[in-house]
């Protein structure tokens, strides 16, 4: 296998390596479920706002580029407190058994005040979206960056299910938001300070590795940087299975704005990586 | 292969009075092709420009722009040499107001 640029460590079998310097790769952006009509969609899911490519121009210095090219994948919220974009990308897994991924990633306000603007971004976060025969399994990780402008530099898990809502009038649609701002807690020793730079417009990439086992449904590692936590006690988001999500493999990657200021995430070169030979080695 | 990629940048949404796009970063692409499509049977004139940005912050009319007429439900507009930024801004008459999904699509 050609070699992987950058400071990927990836499991044996690699799913995807996705550079932005060839497109989206497959990314887009998630909208939630409907029937019949748009209206139908949940009002929370209404407005995420999809990926796009970006080179990273800024009004002061002018083209960043991305961490290991020309291009990354921008998530940028509406200038409107609270407002999410998300971008998602879909596959499904050929065997259940430990997965990992690895991404380099910024996140800065926009640039249209000349001031620091530390607090501006809210968070932002990854999951998985997963299907086994029993169960659908949705790991959540985010970094609360500030809360309504006020610094908390924190990651975060989310367990709790929210509430199913029936769509439309078949009986055969529903729909769940488990992006609000409700029912995260605290990774135990989340606390980390990242790399934000002097001004809005100066960009430091993060290494990010999350690893998740499909098989027993249980994270396996979490890194952020040079920090590696404690993932004994995060628990991933279960909700009985669903009919039409067998093997899912789903990636989701997420900003949320903190004020009413755009908040982005950029992403570079994300590696799923996947050990499809594990279930032999077991005991 | 060239690459393309059509997002949706407003889906189900009401504009009245002043409206604009979000910012949309297109320093990739060559050409695009703005279509706004009407949702709803408002059946006002709707009127928009393309404007382009050197940071996604400050703007300036490209000099095109795309007239969905009162009975039309979709209209578009090309360009091209557009640098780095794109969006559509526009203005409603008082009282109007039409409900939108806008694709910008855009190649390589």
């Amino acid at each position: 296998m050609t070699a992987i640029p950058g400071p990927f460590r990836p499991l044996p079998d690699v799913l995807y390596a996705d550079d932005f310097d060839r497109g989206l790769e497959g990314w887009t952006g998630l909208i939630g479920n409907y029937e019949h009509s748009l209206d139908s969609i949940l009002p929370e899911y209404q407005d995420l706002r999809p990926p796009m490519l970006s080179n990273a121009t800024t009004w002061d210095t002018g083209t960043g580029g991305s961490a290991l090219g020309t291009y990354s994948m921008k998530l940028a919220t509406r200038a409107r407190r609270h407002s999410l974009a998300v971008g998602i990308k879909r596959i499904t897994y050929p065997v259940a058994c430990p997965i990992q991924v690895e991404l380099l990633f910024t996140f800065k306000p926009e640039a249209s005040a000349l001031r620091l603007s530390l607090a501006d971004v809210g968070a932002v976060g990854v999951l998985f979206d997963l299907q086994n025969d029993h169960q659908r399994v949705m790991p959540h990780l985010r970094y609360l960056n500030a809360r309504d402008g006020e610094l908390v530099n924190r990651w975060q898990y989310k367990c709790q299910t929210p509430t199913f809502h029936d769509i439309g009038d078949s009986g055969e649609t529903v729909s769940h938001f488990h992006l609000s701002d409700d029912g995260w807690q605290d990774v135990p020793g989340g606390e980390q300070q990242l790399c934000y730079n002097e001004i809005a417009t100066k960009q430091n990439w993060h290494y990010l590795r999350v690893g998740f086992d499909l098989a027993t449904m249980a994270f396996t590692a979490f890194q952020c940087n040079d920090r590696h936590f404690d993932v004994s006690r995060l628990e991933p988001m279960t909700m009985p299975a669903m009919p039409n999500l067998w093997c899912m493999l789903n990636l989701v990657l997420f900003a949320r704005a903190s004020v009413d200021r755009r908040a982005f995430l950029y992403t570079d070169s994300v590696v799923l990586s996947a050990d499809l030979s594990a279930e032999a080695r077991r005991p | 292969m060239r690459n393309s990629a059509t997002a949706v940048i407003e889906r189900n949404v009401t504009w009245s009075g002043p409206f604009a796009t979000e910012p949309w970063e297109a320093a990739w692409a060559t050409e695009a092709i703005f279509f706004v499509r009407r949702l709803d049977d408002s059946r006002v004139p709707l009127c928009a420009r393309v404007q382009i940005s050197p940071d996604g912050i400050r703007w300036v009319d490209e000099g095109q722009g795309l007239d969905l007429e009162k009975d039309a439900e979709m209209a578009f507009v090309r360009v091209r040499e557009f640098g780095g930024w794109l969006r559509l801004a526009g203005e409603l008459a008082p009282g109007g107001s039409a409900k939108v999904l806008v694709y910008l699509s855009l190649k390589e």
